[in-house]
């Protein structure tokens, strides 16, 4: 029996452009470049990579956004995944975490799976919730913020460094993954994936065949309001000297003159 | 008066700062209750009191350290319940710690309710809490609220003081029935992180970090070195990490943790984007770099061009000498 994979990745404004709110306040995905979120890269090689131990498996790249969100599917897809559904549909714009984890967990049912692999967070909304939210409307385990995975028998086990200490998780199958930017470097396309990708099969679905209700989802149906957003003031110019031998002791004067010495 | 719940981030009993900024919070909007889970929960409550907690719910069953999550979430759900059904529920506070926000938002979905996360301040409202967040590697601000159910609201550390405001904290047993995932995710083993003596990352009120320009594991002594002198937490950019220098656990920046103190010093750091994302809104920002092209300058109140394996060694001396 086929290891069916479903790996959940996120078209995002490149974070070295200049991201911005449009008028509406929500994140403006038109005037920045976009791409496919780094920390997804992780998830879709531990995908890989599991796929690779298991005797039959498919992994299948699942995403919520516009237009262009196609390309990030083109980059997971071109880094070895078989195939790809992309959720499109007007009323999405403008959809909360809650709202998100809703039409992927109907997509992710939709589709059919034993296996969700999600990154740790998104590099725009960086809330990093949205495993925890799929693992409750799935009613699977919910094996997160994993630095290590692996698969066998059913089972998925991995290890998850927390704060004050380091954990080792087991599950069993279906369950919801999500693995960091320590599980792992991500593998470049090939030349040859890049050309495969072309190939592959890209579903797209709507609203409507996931049997959502537009007032559901998009910015009338989230759960949170953004009442305003305002560009933090840049900080103001500091003193900047070159070190003439003295640098160590004239920034330990600056520090007493600030009262932290 | 209404009541607000808060989330206790504990270890053994022992509370941990951010919960205590939580109550100075909570208290603008209510009454706060306590919600302490697990081993040491009940030794929680006299610190809690101090701070502002009128009540102390506490459940120690052993679910809490064997399984990942979902206990606690349904632990939350019955506290949700037990004070809605007896009054009013103003709003759902917890610590913005890995774990919490994944059970801030499983509970958030299970009430109904919006979730906001990582806020850096929490103010009443007449139509309920509005939080502000700070989005976009820092570069904006963002006044959010929730518009259905109880704001379930995660907080990041350093976001208010710790303030003394007895109050009562009578501790009251918390009945819990775990839901069927609760034992989805068994926690097979556990390894506690060594202590370095030095404060948490996330809750200190100086950080020294190092970047490339430290160059080499051995070197990080000298940041240490400094550290130690300040009583400060250490460090580290992903450049640092990634090259095995420094554990990630000390990672400042996107992918590793946000901090915002008192005092940041950023040693042979570039300040790339992925970097200023975790340590912009930190108050006062110093950095030492021997490229004064380098962006971190662009951030700082004050900043040398030079070695840092001359300038930190000397600084480094030059505090001890001043602390005698």
């Amino acid at each position: 029996m086929s290891l069916r994979i479903v790996v959940t990745v996120k078209y995002v404004p490149d974070a070295t452009g200049d991201r911005h709110f449009a008028e509406d306040l929500t994140v403006d995905r038109d005037d920045v470049d976009g791409l496919l979120s780094e920390l997804d890269e992780y998830a879709v090689e531990q995908a890989l990579q599991i796929a690779d131990e298991a005797d039959d498996a498919e992994i299948t790249v699942l995403t919520v956004g516009p237009e262009d969100a196609k390309d990030a599917l083109r980059k997971a897809l071109s880094m070895g995944a078989d195939k790809a559904i992309h959720v499109e549909d007007d009323d999405l714009h403008g959809t909360d975490a809650v709202g998100t984890s809703l039409v992927l967990a109907k997509a992710i049912e939709k589709a059919g799976y034993d296996l969700v692999i999600s990154g740790m967070a998104s590099t725009d909304g960086t809330m990093g919730v949205l495993p925890a939210l799929l693992a409750e409307r799935l009613g699977v385990p919910q094996v997160t913020l994993l630095s290590e995975v692996s698969v066998a028998d059913g089972v998925v086990k991995g290890r998850r460094d927390g704060d004050s200490a380091s954990e080792q998780l087991e599950a069993s199958l279906p369950a919801v993954v999500s693995v960091t930017d320590q599980s792992g470097e991500a593998r470049y396309p090939s030349f040859k994936g890049i050309m495969a990708a072309k190939k592959k099969p890209v579903q797209s679905w709507d609203l409507e065949d996931l049997e959502i209700e537009a007032d559901e989802v998009g910015l009338e149906g989230s759960w949170t309001k953004v009442d305003s957003a305002t560009e933090r003031p840049a900080r103001t110019a500091g003193t900047i000297v070159k070190d003439e031998g003295e640098g160590g002791k004239q920034l330990a004067e600056f520090l007493v003159g600030q009262k932290f010495i | 008066m209404a009541e607000v719940l808060v989330y206790v981030d504990h270890v053994d009993g022992a509370v941990r700062k951010p919960t205590l900024e939580l109550l100075t919070l909570a208290r603008r909007l209510g009454d706060p209750v306590a919600v302490a889970l697990g081993n040491g929960a009940a030794n929680t409550a006299a610190t809690l009191a101090e701070h502002g907690a009128v009540k102390v719910l506490t459940d120690e069953a052993a679910e809490y350290a064997d399984y990942l999550v979902v206990p606690k979430v349904d632990a939350l759900q019955a506290a949700v319940e037990v004070v809605s059904a007896a009054g009013s529920l103003a709003a759902v506070l917890v610590p913005s710690s890995a774990e919490a926000k994944e059970i801030a938002a499983r509970l958030a979905l299970r009430i109904g309710s919006g979730v906001i996360t990582d806020a850096v301040d929490v103010e009443a409202d007449d139509e309920g809490p509005v939080a502000t967040q700070s989005v976009f590697a820092a570069s904006y601000s963002t006044k959010t609220r929730v518009s259905k159910g109880t704001p379930v609201i995660t907080v990041k550390p350093n976001s208010a003081p710790v303030e003394a405001a007895p109050a009562a904290g009578a501790v009251e047993a918390l009945s819990v029935t775990f839901s069927a995932q609760a034992t989805g995710t068994k926690v097979t083993g556990r390894t506690p992180r060594e202590s370095t003596g030095r404060p948490e990352l996330t809750e200190a009120a100086i950080v020294v970090s190092g970047g490339r320009g430290v160059n080499g594991s051995e070197n990080f002594a000298i940041i240490e070195a400094l550290a130690d002198s300040l009583g400060a937490a250490v460090g580290a950019s992903r450049a640092a990490v990634d090259a095995g220098w420094y554990p990630h656990t000390n990672q400042v920046g996107q992918t590793g943790k946000s901090v915002s103190p008192q005092l940041y010093i950023a040693n042979g750091i570039s300040g790339a984007i992925q970097h200023r994302a975790g340590m912009q809104t930190s108050k006062t920002i110093v950095a030492v770099n021997k490229d004064a092209e380098a962006p971190i300058f662009d951030l700082v109140d004050y900043g040398v061009v030079g070695d840092l394996f001359e300038v930190v060694p000397q600084l480094t001396e030059e505090i001890k000498t001043r602390k005698g």
